[in-house]
Parts: structure tokens; sequence; C-alpha cells
């Protein structure tokens, strides 16, 4: 391949037949993630059987989510929606006690028109739990923009930051912190981080997109580091616990796929967004520091030292991943930070496949990514938006990459034709962000190259009879 | 609406994508939203398939809600024509355009006009019909389609193979162990001298069904998929069938009588000789099949009396249930289904070889059912596999739906000879082993280290004083909290509140009794 630098990103557009989750798949870490929660998705067999599949066995564990299964005479309209529902939520408040429901349309309700933003709040009086509505259907959204979908509802039920509460907030928050990390050394060979009154005083921030909890601790130990107090969290472990929003706070996204939620959080809550680069990868994560210290005006500490340092322990991933091409076929949004965090790790990013762009909240990522091929001397990989998948398998059988990052419908028939290939939907489940878990992301990567390294003499590469073309 | 957690049988669009994808060079094209495609990673892992599933959806979007359709699907149907040549095309209905009511035939025929393959829209409603139910109709609409087309082409040829065949019906991906049980099925014909015609759907060639007529008889295995078909044959073709799923010895012996049955009227008359398969059955049964044996050997005499519950579809849970009490003097406490369309035919299947029947699809009423009953193994579907793991009851899988453990790459057929060694295997590592068992039992158990903390019964204010306790750990690991559970149960019953050794004792007796 002649290699030929373009200045710029190439961004195109195919059909939108690709494959993905259907958006209401957020309920599976949703739910866990928000303790006192319950998730009631309001949809029909298909969405059921999706659920049932798709999580495999948390459908055991009791989990606190179900479907309001919609049935014949819900659709015509023979039974009464609110009073069905009412049924159904008194139910789920006997036997579960949660303290919110969140309603999760799907298509059917989209296209039956089911007023269900009209009638929760009749029904939250009435039966007095909160009831959070989300649209996350397959008819807008894809995969973990079900997340975006539900965080953005969330918003509007944050309380209102009132300054008296929020001091108290702040100094509760922080001592769990150091309860949590009271062994920790806060940064190496530096002086410790003194008592609460010594961390700089700014201005409250919120980061919003749901993480692991110990994740999201690593993240905050990271700011902490920098002098930077995380005064809330969308979501926050509990309902109960949403942090207080409003005008002066700033907000930041953890994750790319959150535009609705950075939109209402700005349009709707008079937050101020800092658009950042995504915490994924050592680079990702040292962007996303730096920016949030900048807006703060205050000056990082020891953090190049910190990404070098982790780059040092990457050493051994690097060296198998080095100069090897990749193909994202794109399903769950996390494709540009992924990519720009390969590309550092010198691979070749061919075609960087996403279902929706939001150039103007990815855009600090956007143009992450341009200077890191620039920097690594890469050519500027294409990013294909609403990809078309049977397109992007012929493209594939042209440039045979070394590693498609592809869903599950197409990992097998790919490894049948000698591509490595790594499911998509683990980048979504495994820890990935901050500095601590960028070797979790080469994990994934390099594990079917390691795999395959193990197998390459034995000569069946290639496992399918003569495909006809 | 129903608040609803699992499920047994999927949404009808699956059935028709799994007939669909079981013939050779059919596509098919669903009319569904971002995120439906749900299937193709089902197939992919599942069935670890090698190549890519030949399903497509044409998305509907917000587009398509404001302003229908229009050329979208016809023109994925065209382009799919051109890109796969593949034989047919089946548009398929998802729940969410039997809502949006557009005119999907009109596609259809526009479609077809234009694109070399055949073009038909699967004829199923959502809300109406099931996952099987869905597959068993677009099974017979397929056949039937080739069928009238021939008839029309006037290729059909009418008349039958020269010597016996049969066509077996009902072979299709992600069915429970299908691959397993359809070369068993094969080696069975050829043992009885029988060629095989068609196997339809699974790697079938819909150019073939025209041939299918040729054939001396049908062989549908499953219950569920595949009778309409046998039925349509018989009616427009006279062809005969035999619908006895050859599970289990006594059963199999059933089906091949029934192939002899069918055979001879015809061999009679084409080849002036009749066939008679007694002493193949009689050779198979004694000395081929293990499990005639098994059911005679000390190791199944250890299972007599013990209770079982058997829940699944209706083919293997009734299959099952005849198995364990008919051929292994095993208890059948409960057998249920949740094939709810096909109730009466189970109910009279099963009546006599159990105390109680249950028709339901709703799980917690299964588990419910298994709770009360505190079987020694149930034989079920995952779902009932993981109730088992809460109650600590070992559990045997007999049907869909299944996880990637059941679709074992070794041979595991459930049907024929073999099929009875598989589930003879089954059914004896289900249960505690009988031996095993008995040592415990004499012995006190080994595991006397573990506390008895795991229980499912709620807190009482019931103390076991320090001899019960001692003797309650005495009692073997596995049957220890039924033990517990039970004794609890006895003492509250009576108003006892401290519970001694002599409690216990009581307890057990006033249960045996």
């Amino acid at each position: 391949m002649s290699i030929n630098i373009s200045e710029t990103l190439t961004f195109e557009c195919e059909t939108g037949n690709y494959h993905t989750f259907c958006p209401i798949s957020c309920v599976a870490w949703l739910y866990q993630k928000i303790e006192d929660s319950f998730f009631l998705v309001v949809g029909t067999k298909t969405c059921g059987y999706f659920l049932q599949n798709a999580l495999g066995v948390m459908i055991f564990a009791e989990p606190r989510y179900a479907m309001a299964e919609l049935e014949e005479g819900d659709i015509s309209a023979q039974l009464n929606d609110y009073q069905e529902l009412k049924r159904l939520c008194l139910q789920i408040k006997k036997d579960r006690n949660p303290s919110v429901i969140i309603w999760i349309g799907t298509c059917t309700t989209e296209i039956i028109k089911m007023d269900l933003e009209g009638m929760a709040p009749k029904l939250e009086t009435e039966i007095g739990i909160p009831i959070v509505v989300a649209r996350a259907n397959g008819l807008d959204y894809a995969f973990t923009q079900g997340e975006d979908t539900v965080l953005a509802a969330m918003a509007h039920r944050c309380p209102e930051r009132s300054l008296l509460g929020d001091e108290r907030e702040e100094t509760i928050q922080d001592q769990a912190m150091r309860n949590l990390f009271p062994l920790l050394p806060l940064r190496k060979g530096g002086v410790n981080p003194g008592p609460i009154n010594n961390l700089k005083k700014h201005s409250p921030l919120v980061l919003f997109g749901s993480l692991p909890s110990t994740v999201a601790s690593q993240l905050s130990l990271e700011l902490r580091r920098q002098s930077i107090q995380v005064s809330g969290r969308l979501p926050a472990q509990r309902y109960t616990d949403l942090p207080s929003l409003g005008d002066g706070v700033y907000v930041c996204g953890v994750n790319p796929f959150l535009s609705r939620t950075a939109t209402t959080l700005m349009r709707r809550r008079k937050c101020k967004l800092i658009g950042a680069p995504f915490p994924i990868g050592p680079d990702g994560t040292r962007a996303w520091i730096e920016k949030i210290c900048s807006v703060f005006g205050i000056e990082t500490q020891g953090l190049e030292e910190r990404e070098q340092q982790m780059w040092e322990t990457l050493r051994d991933y690097l060296d198998l991943v080095r100069g090897k091409s990749v193909f994202f076929m794109g399903d769950n949004l996390l494709e540009v930070s992924l990519a720009r965090f390969l590309i550092r790790c010198e691979m070749i990013v061919y075609e960087i496949g996403i279902p929706y762009l939001d150039k103007r909240y990815q855009a600090a990522e956007l143009l992450l990514l341009q200077n890191t091929c620039k920097e690594m001397c890469v050519p500027m990989p294409r990013i294909v938006e609403k990809p078309d998948n049977y397109n992007q398998i012929q493209r594939m059988r042209e440039l045979q990459p070394d590693l498609a990052i592809t869903g599950m419908a197409h990992a097998n028939p790919l490894e049948a034709r000698g591509i490595n290939t790594k499911w998509s939907v683990e980048f979504t489940f495994a820890q990935i962000h901050g500095f601590t878990n960028a070797r979790d992301v080469l994990e994934l990567v390099t594990r079917p190259l390691r795999r395959n390294n193990s197998l390459e003499d034995l000569g069946w590469t290639s496992l399918i009879k003569g495909e006809k073309k | 609406m129903k608040l609803a957690y699992w499920m047994y049988a999927g949404p009808a669009h699956i059935g028709t994508l799994r007939v669909a994808s079981s013939f050779k060079n059919v596509h098919a094209i669903m009319h569904a939203p971002l995120g439906d495609d749900y299937f193709n990673v089902m197939r992919s892992m599942l069935e670890r398939e090698r190549d890519f599933t030949p399903v497509t959806a044409s998305i509907v979007d917000r587009h398509v809600l404001a302003r229908g359709s229009q050329e979208k699907v016809v023109g994925n149907i065209t382009r799919k024509d051109r890109e796969e040549r593949p034989d047919l095309i089946v548009l398929t209905p998802t729940c969410t355009s039997s809502i949006l009511q557009e005119d999907l035939q009109n596609f259809v025929n526009r479609a077809s006009v234009t694109s070399d393959s055949d073009v038909i829209l699967a004829d199923v409603n959502h809300y109406r019909v099931n996952e099987l139910q869905a597959a068993d109709r677009t099974l017979e609409q397929v056949v039937r389609y080739y069928l009238d087309k021939a008839r029309r082409q006037e290729t059909l040829d009418r008349s039958v193979t020269d010597k016996p065949s049969a066509n077996i019906i009902g072979i299709f991906t992600l069915g429970f162990h299908n691959q397993h049980d359809c070369r068993e099925l094969k080696r069975l014909l050829q043992d009885l001298d029988i060629e095989i015609n068609q196997v339809i759907p699974e790697g079938g060639s819909v150019q073939d069904l025209r041939n299918l007529p040729k054939a001396w008889f049908n062989l549908v295995p499953y219950r569920e998929v595949g009778l309409m078909t046998a039925i349509y044959l018989e009616k427009i073709f006279g062809m005969p069938y035999v619908s006895t799923t050859p599970m289990g010895v006594v059963d199999t012996a059933e089906c091949i009588r029934q192939i002899q049955r069918h055979v001879n009227k015809l061999a009679l008359v084409s080849l002036d000789r009749t066939f008679n398969y007694e002493s193949y059955i009689d050779q198979q049964t004694k000395f081929v099949s293990q499990a005639a044996w098994f059911s005679r050997s000390i190791d199944c005499q250890n299972l007599t009396g013990k209770k079982a519950v058997v829940f699944g579809d209706a083919t293997h849970a009734a299959s099952m249930t005849k198995i364990l009490a008919r051929e292994m003097g095993i208890h059948v406490s409960c057998a249920g289904t949740y094939c709810k369309h096909d109730a009466e035919w189970f109910k009279e299947q099963v009546q006599g070889f159990c105390d109680e029947i249950l028709i339901t699809d709703d799980h917690t009423e299964v588990g419910d059912m298994i709770a009360r009953i505190e079987p020694s193994a149930i034989f079920g579907t995952q779902m009932e596999r993981h109730i088992g793991k809460r109650l600590d009851i070992p559990c045997g899988v007999i049907s869909s739906p299944v996880h990637i453990q059941n679709f074992p790459l070794g041979y595991r057929p459930f049907l024929g000879y073999e099929g009875t060694n598989q589930i003879a295997d089954l059914v004896y590592n289900s249960f505690t082993l009988g031996m095993e068992d008995h040592l415990l039992e004499i012995f006190g158990g080994h595991d006397t280290k573990e506390v008895i903390t795991k229980s499912l019964s709620t807190d009482t204010d019931l103390t076991w004083n320090y001899e019960s306790q001692l003797e309650l750990n005495k009692i073997p690991g596995f049957v220890r909290g039924k033990i517990k559970r039970n004794t609890e149960k006895f003492a509250r019953q009576n108003g006892i509140a401290d519970i001694t050794v002599e409690v216990m004792y009581a307890a057990k007796e006033a249960l045996n009794a």
C-alpha cells in the first residue's frame, strides 16, 4: 500500500445495513450500575428474545429488569395502556420496591405512539415511585446510544444545585474517596495530597457516562492527583444520589456515545461542557485530564511521566501489534477513540466504521485522531458512518487486514476465511478507561493475534470450501 | 401487557429465519428496525457457522415510519438478488412490520418481476404464532410454493423411486441436537434398506423440492416442525407419513414398525415382496443399543422410584417422560410442555406415565412446581437447569431453548438407537450416581465439614440442638437441604420450636407415611 498521507479525515456515509445490538441492551449494564433501579422494557417478544439471548446467564440471576410484553390487545388499543402499565408497575413495586422505574420505549411503542412521557408523571404521583422514560429504540439508535437516551432522561431528574448543599456533598464524597484508597500513594515520589482544603477550589465537575465503580474511582483518583475534585457522576451508584446540576457546573463525558446527554446537560441544565478526547488509552486519558485541567486553569503535574510509564508497561503488547492493520466494522461508537489509541500503538487503521458520528461532541477526539495520524506518519483512516456490512466485507477481502473488530454475527465467518477477529461487544463490557486499563484494551486486541500465533503452523487458517463469487 | 422475564419459544420471525437459512442458497430479508438481526449472532455463535448467515434486514427507521418503505424493500430484494444470486428470497415480517401494516405482498410482487430469484412473503403473524409454529408454517409454505410452481410448469414427476425411499422433514438450524439426529436417522433408514430422497430444510435445495413426492413416505421426527408439510403432502400426493418420534427404545421400535407398514404397502405392488424389520429391531434393541440392557442392570435398579420432573417442547418432553417411566422405572412426578398450542396431543402422550401434567409458558410456574415436588433430577431446558442450580437439584437438558453447550461437537443424537445410549448416559449422570448415593448414606456422607447456611427456607426461630445438628451433618450434602427443610416444615406444622434428633426422625416418618 502506498503511504499517502491525506491532511484531513474523510467521512463517508453508507446505507446503514449493518449489524449491531438493539439499544435496549443498555439495561444490561445500567441496571447493575444503578443499584436501586428497575428497568421495564415496554416492547414485544422480539425485544424480550433479544435481551434473553444477548444477556445470557444474567437472565437467571433475578435481574432488576423485565419486559412489559405487548400483546395484540395492547396494539389494537383494546386495553388501556395506562391501566396496564399501572398494574405492572404496582407489581414491580410490591416485589422489588425500587427507588426508580425506568421505562424503556421500543420500536413498537414508537409506532403505536404510546404516550409514555405523558403517562409517566401521572403514574408517578399515583404509585409514589419516580418513573423515567427513555426511548431507546432501534428506529433511531444503535447499541450504546441506549445508555445515552437513559442518561439524557435522567439528567432532568438531577436536583438543582444549591450552594449550601453542594459544599456538604463534596466533603462527604471526598471522605468516601479517602476511605476507599487509604493505602494508595497518591503520587509517585511526590508529596501526598494534603487534606481536603488543599485541593484547589474550582467549580463543581460532574462526569457523565456509566463506568464500573472501580474504573470510576480510578478516574477520580487521576483527577485528584491534579487536585481536581469530582463532585458527582451521572449515573450515580444509586438513583437517590444523582448529582446536582445547574448554572456553573462543569460536565465532562467519559464515553463517545453520549451526545444527547451532553446536549441535554448544556441546553436544559445550563451546564458547561468540557469537550475533551475520551479517557481511553494512555494518550486519551492524558488528553482528557489535560483538557479538564486547562478549563479549570490548573497546570498538570507529572502527567507526561505517568503516560510514559504506562506505555512502558505495555511494551510486550506493543511489540505484538506494531505494524499490524485493523478494520473496524463499527457497531458501538467507541470506534474513533479505540482507533486513535491503536494508531498510537503503531497499528494501521484501514477503516473506522461507526453507527453515528456527532462531529461536535467528538470534535476533540477527532482532532486528536488527526494529530496522532500525522505524528505517527500513517494515512488517515476513512471514517464510514452508517456502514454497509456487505460492502465492508468486500473491502476486507481486498485489504486482508490483520484484525477485524466486528460484531458476533460476522466473527466466526471471518475467522473461517482466515481473518482474525475481535468481538466489538467486549470493548463495551470490559474496563477500558483510564491509564490503569490501557492494558486491558490491548489484552483484548492482541488476544486473537496471540491465539493465532500458537496455531500458525498448523495449516488450517482458511476453513471454508471454495466460495462462489 | 404481560410482565415477562423469560420465554421458552421465540418470536415468529425467528422460526421463519431458521427455516429459510437452513435451505441452501435461500436468503431472508427481514423488514425490521436496526438490531433485530440478532438471529445472525445466534446462528453464528451457537451453531458456530462458518458462513455468513443469509439473513439481512431492510431497515425500518424514522424515515420509513414517516413515509413508508416505498422503494426500500424492493431495492433491498433486487440488490440481494444481484449480490448473492439466491434461488429464493423470503421477505420476513417482524413485530414492527405487523403493526406498520405496509403492503409487503405488493413489494414482493414488484420485486419478483425484476429479480431472477423467486420471492415470497412469509405468511406469519407475530401476534398469533410463536417461533415453532412459524417455522412449521414457513416450511410448508416454501414446499407448497415449489410444488405449485412445478405443477404449473409441468415439471412435476409423480412417479416414485424404484426402491423404498423417504424424506426426512423438520431438521433445521438451531434445533436441539438436530444435526446429530439427522445423521442417526439416515443411518437407521440405511439399515432398513431405505434410500433418503431428501432432507428438508437443512442443506436442502429449493430447486429439488419438486422431487419430494418421489419418496415412498415422509418421516417427521419432531412434532413441532414439519407436520404441516407432511399433512400437505399427504393431502395432495397421498404420501403417507410417520410422525412417531424414534426416541427411546420402545418408540424407535414403534416408528420402525410404522415405516414397515407404509413401505410394505408399496413394496407388495412394485417390488412384489415385503420387508420385515422385526429381527433388526430385536438385534438393535438387545445388542446394539445398550439402553435395554442398562435398564436391566443394577445401576438402573438404584434409580427405581426416584422422582423426576420433565419439561420442554412437546416432542422431547413427551418422549422423555415415556422413556423415564416406561423404560427405566423412574417416577415422573410432573411432565410439562411450553407448547401450549399442542397441549391436547401432549396430554394424550404422557397420560399414565406421570402424576401431573403442566402446560405453561411461564417459567416461574415451572420453578414453583419443581420447588414443591423436590425431585431427585430434572429433565428440562436451560431454564430448568438454572432452577435446578438454585435448588441444588441436578438437571439434564433435553430440549430447546438451549445454550452453546447444547451444540456439542461430538456425536450426540437423541433419536434412534445411538440416541437411546446417549439418553441413558444423560439420565444416569443426572441422578446422583446410584452406588455413590448408597455408600454415602451408609457412611454418613463425606462432606461433614460443610456448614448448613445455604437454604431456601426463610429464616425462622427454629433452633437445632447440638445432637440434631450433628445428625443433620451426617446426611449427605445433596439431600441435606431437603431434609432440613422438611424437618422445619414438620416442626412448624406441629408447633415445635426446638428441633431434636427425635423431631427429625418424626419428620422423616411423617413424610414417609
